[in-house]
């Protein structure tokens, strides 16, 4: 107990470190994977199966294999980026494909009755996106994409493999000096992203009442 | 694209419009794959001589038994726990006795919390590493057994509410005991609605398995990482081995869409809080 609680600052120094991978990661593929999802409900044939393609292939290929491309392979091909950066870009690539996907189906959910009802009262294409099928579909959208996020959180933790001091590479090295306490420094971890998931779903969940739509 | 909320049914001037994005884009896109394999023409990565370990037949039949069939067998064997996981804590948490369904449910929400590879370090340092201990091999066993089993007791406890109340009620007005009722009644039942999920629940476990790679444990990408030490062929090592996870992924994608078409219908993918919702084939993360 006392090995974790006397370097306590670590701790909250490599989830600190956590929490950026997350943020970070997090609004760049919100962005990115908005961006997806607009190329493949939009009305470009080639850019819907390029974002298809994309969409596939990564969401096929494990988190693991992209570190090790963004780390050992960029390099090679004289491609060189500080640490966090390539840590940010590894989540970035592989989560906007979820993102994509959550936004998509959030776009699904809308019934294909109120965009033809918006069009029949008269409502510009401009008029009908934003104020009947963009609010409808953001508000499908909060639950899906409240899971995507939560995996993030989870999945900085790859980046303990490849040199980023992040919570679980943290742990690492306290379970390495202290072996007789592993389990009360596994469990301090543990409930740090504990506490990251639960904070996130909670704000999901609160978005989630406020903003519910009968359908 | 009629069928889209977003669009009508272009007209003459909007196909004309389409055709011209329809221009650009490919030229967007040509422009950036061009601009790829430039780059990597350029640094050298096109070389026969990077590509070589991958045609030659020994380095070949290593990624096959060393390391595929290796990470099946992970994944296989993970799966196979995780689903009695997942039955015992799924139906702990239908529990009608609470001292029985608050445990089960904690236990599910801290696996479910925990990233796989906290998980999985851990249990190998206290438990793989050293004479007399798991080994890593089993250490990514358990890890990944214990979340996809909380994923998995998710899956279990929502397919079994998702059997309509009146088979149950039936059932008891039948004169059958609890044990029955779960047994013969509702659980045959929510199998059949769960077995899509299960089986795309296998592609987390499959991409988990390289997670391995930390502790060392066999598989893909310890393979993978002995070669490219050798070669200093990091690029090619990494499209090789996505290449071998995604046609095993395509695959079990396939088998969990045409088990859904069987045995589900067209209702949407069972979801969970774990998982995707998006309902295409319950593909998670």
């Amino acid at each position: 107990m006392d090995a974790v609680f006397s370097q306590f600052d670590l701790v909250l120094k490599a989830f600190l470190l956590t929490l950026e991978l997350f943020l970070l990661a997090g609004v760049l593929s919100l962005a990115f994977g908005t961006l997806l999802a607009a190329a493949r409900v939009g009305p470009v044939a080639v850019l819907r199966r390029a974002a298809g393609l994309y969409v596939t292939l990564v969401r096929s290929t494990p988190l693991l294999i992209i570190f090790i491309f963004v780390f050992f392979g960029l390099p090679q091909m004289d491609i060189q980026l500080p640490f966090l950066v390539k840590g940010v870009v590894s989540l970035t690539f592989y989560t906007s494909s979820f993102v994509c996907e959550a936004i998509r189906s959030g776009i699904n959910a809308v019934s294909v009755g109120q965009a033809e009802a918006s069009r029949a009262i008269g409502l510009t294409f401009g008029q009908s996106m934003r104020y009947v099928v963009l609010p409808q579909a953001l508000r499908a959208v909060v639950p899906p994409l409240a899971s995507v996020l939560i995996a993030l959180a989870k999945n900085t933790s790859v980046a303990a493999g490849f040199g980023l001091l992040e919570a679980t590479a943290r742990m690492r090295y306290f379970t390495n000096d202290q072996a007789d306490a592993r389990t009360w420094i596994f469990l301090t971890f543990a409930i740090g992203y504990i506490v990251i998931v639960e904070l996130i779903s909670a704000g999901a969940g609160s978005l989630e009442r406020r903003w519910k739509v009968a359908r | 694209m009629s069928t889209s909320v977003l669009f009508d049914v272009p007209g003459p001037k909007t196909r004309a419009r389409h055709r011209i994005y329809t221009v650009v884009a490919w030229v967007a896109l040509v422009a950036v794959i061009a601009a790829v394999l430039m780059r990597m023409s350029s640094t050298g990565q096109l070389a026969y001589a990077k590509w070589e370990p991958f045609v030659t037949p020994s380095y070949i039949s290593a990624l096959l038994v060393d390391g595929l069939l290796k990470t099946l067998q992970m994944a296989f064997s993970s799966v196979v726990a995780a689903v009695l996981f997942g039955v015992v804590f799924g139906i702990g948490k239908l529990s009608d006795h609470a001292w029985l369904r608050w445990p089960c449910w904690a236990v599910v929400e801290f696996f479910r919390a925990v990233p796989v590879l906290l998980m999985m370090i851990y249990i190998f340092f206290a438990f793989g590493a050293g004479e007399g201990g798991i080994g890593s091999y089993w250490s990514v066993v358990i890890a990944l057994t214990l979340y996809n089993g909380a994923v998995l007791a998710e899956v279990f406890r929502a397919g079994i509410q998702a059997v309509p109340a009146g088979q149950g009620e039936a059932a008891y007005a039948l004169g059958l005991r609890k044990s029955q009722v779960m047994m013969q009644i509702l659980m045959p039942q929510g199998v059949k609605i769960m077995l899509p999920s299960i089986i795309s629940q296998c592609i987390v476990a499959l991409k988990d398995t390289s997670l391995g790679y930390v502790i060392l444990a066999p598989g893909l990408t310890r393979v993978g990482k002995s070669i490219f030490l050798e070669f200093q062929n990091q690029v090619q090592t990494a499209i090789v081995l996505a290449a071998f996870y995604i046609l095993v992924n395509l695959a079990l994608t396939w088998i969990a869409t045409w088990a859904q078409r069987k045995f589900v219908g067209e209702k949407a993918v069972l979801v969970t809080d774990g998982g995707d919702r998006s309902g295409t084939a319950g593909f998670q993360i």
